[in-house]
């Protein structure tokens, strides 16, 4: 892989590092590619459990490459693949940790909210500069963020392009931890590496009922919930957990 | 590197930056504010400086802003002070406290306005006996700004940070050491050589450890117990990767002074 490098970082646990330094992690289409299929490749390893994507210590990813934004007209936009490498972003099943050190600016901040969960660091920075382009956030800036925050911050946010300390994106719900910035991949790793201890099946479970939140209405979701905890009660690391905490003694899980 | 309104040395791994606007009391123009803040955003990014000793030349420390430049025409639309503030004092005073290396404050003189805050800004203040410090925004109907009214209660407790903004009275440096505002009252002619000293010794400690520290205690006044025993968590993770813990360990253990590096 060209633009990112990925290692095994503790059992189950892949960290993927956004490797494009010199352009502070500029989210041209080549990395997105990567990005996307390395994760469908991650999504079908069984033993990969939970994924880590952090940039460097100073930015987490620029927007996008505005070389190649710049090369699109509307009807080559039209048939552009970024779409659908954000799509296979979003599809992958297992639980995806977003480590943010630094910017995280338009697409770096899509890029973001595509993580289950958002840890950054102090030196943390959100924005969605497209505004100052003529453009708006084309990968859900406008739609995950609002939903995260609600319609007023998003509303303030992709209008002026402010810029959103760690400490703000913590408050209100961006993020779900802020730390020095030199552990935030560490505490990151910690909390994939806690979450790949956990049984496989109901982790996927869990993931996939709070990603429909913003997709159902709150009856829906409950169903759908309901028919994961029903489903559940035939696997055996159900029984495995219960016949475990009954013996005192930690659960193994083998994901079946 | 020539400037107009202040001296900047560098020595033994010691910053030095002394306003130098005696005339005026050393208060603050634009020109000044761009100097000090293109200096010190240099100095928190090289490694090479491992301690900041901000100081002045003449009889004052710094009067705060200068005056002249805000002439009030009384017939004219008022002045928008937050402009100011917004673009000079409070990066400044970010500077100060955000400066990852130790900053000292040696105060010669009169430290007035927004002359006394910056000087309570910084990590360790050394005051002359002949220097004072006054609040001065009240008499004027304004605020104490460049976090004035954030660092006085700290420093002193409610009731002697009301009493001093409200009131403007000028604090000796004895007054304002009894007050618990700074950290030393030394001789007038024993100033510049004592500041230097604390200096070129902590330009010899572990930067990075004093940094942490700096940090932990600023973050403390906003945190509550749980919050900083998490933060004296992490930020010791931190220090305990640092080369120069290994080698204050190392030299212990050898029974030898230790050569910090600062990282």
């Amino acid at each position: 892989m060209d633009y990112l490098k990925s290692s095994l970082a503790a059992p189950g646990v892949v960290l993927i590092e956004l490797n494009r330094p010199e352009k502070r992690n500029a989210l041209n289409n080549a990395t997105l590619k990567e990005l996307a299929d390395h994760l469908q490749q991650l999504d079908a390893d069984s033993s990969v459990k939970a994924v880590v994507i952090t940039g460097n210590p100073q930015c987490f990813a620029a927007g996008a490459d505005l070389n190649e934004l710049a090369q699109l007209d509307v009807v080559s936009i039209q048939q552009d693949q970024r779409p659908l490498l954000w799509k296979g972003i979003d599809e992958f099943s297992k639980p995806l940790i977003m480590a943010v050190n630094g910017y995280a600016l338009g697409a770096g901040f899509e890029l973001a909210l595509h993580g289950d969960m958002i840890i950054t660091g102090e030196n943390a920075q959100f924005a969605l500069p497209e505004i100052g382009l003529g453009m708006l956030p084309g990968a859900g800036g406008t739609q995950r963020l609002a939903r995260l925050v609600g319609q007023q911050l998003a509303m303030r946010w992709a209008m002026t392009g402010e810029m959103v300390s760690a400490t703000t994106a913590l408050q209100h719900g961006i993020s779900s931890q802020v730390c020095p910035s030199g552990l935030t991949v560490q505490y990151a790793l910690e909390l994939a590496t806690k979450i790949a201890a956990q049984a496989p099946l109901a982790i996927r479970a869990i993931k996939q009922s709070l990603k429909s939140i913003h997709e159902v209405t709150l009856s829906q979701g409950l169903k759908l919930e309901r028919q994961h905890f029903v489903w559940l009660a035939a696997t055996q690391d159900r029984q495995e957990g219960i016949q475990a905490f009954l013996e005192k003694r930690k659960p193994e899980f083998r994901g079946v | 590197m020539d400037y107009q309104t202040i001296i900047v040395e560098e020595k033994n791994a010691v910053g030095y930056l002394t306003f130098n606007r005696p005339k005026q009391l050393n208060s603050f123009n634009e020109t000044m504010h761009q100097e000090v803040s293109k200096v010190m955003k240099s100095w928190a990014k090289d490694s090479k400086i491992r301690a900041v000793v901000i100081s002045a030349e003449g009889r004052g420390f710094c009067a705060g802003q200068d005056l002249n430049d805000r002439v009030v025409d009384p017939n004219a639309d008022a002045p928008d002070l937050g402009l100011s503030i917004e673009k000079y004092y409070n990066p400044l005073i970010k500077l100060i406290t955000d400066m990852p290396k130790p900053v000292l404050c040696a105060v010669n003189g009169v430290a007035a306005g927004a002359g006394a805050n910056i000087a309570l800004a910084c990590d360790i203040v050394l005051a002359a006996k002949s220097a004072s410090f006054i609040q001065a925004f009240c008499r004027l109907g304004l605020v104490p700004d460049s976090g004035g009214t954030w660092f006085l209660p700290r420093l002193v407790g409610r009731a002697q940070a009301m009493g001093l903004a409200m009131l403007g009275d000028k604090v000796s440096a004895e007054q304002a050491l009894q007050l618990g505002m700074i950290w030393q009252v030394v001789e007038d002619d024993q100033l510049k050589a004592e500041a230097g000293k604390m200096a070129e010794h902590l330009a010899k400690q572990p930067t990075y450890g004093l940094s942490l520290i700096k940090k932990a205690i600023h973050a403390a006044a906003d945190n509550n117990l749980d919050e900083q025993l998490i933060l004296e968590r992490d930020l010791q993770r931190l220090a305990g990767r640092s080369s120069d813990y290994k080698e204050g360990v190392q030299a212990f253990m050898q029974k030898r002074t230790p050569q910090y590096t600062g990282c």
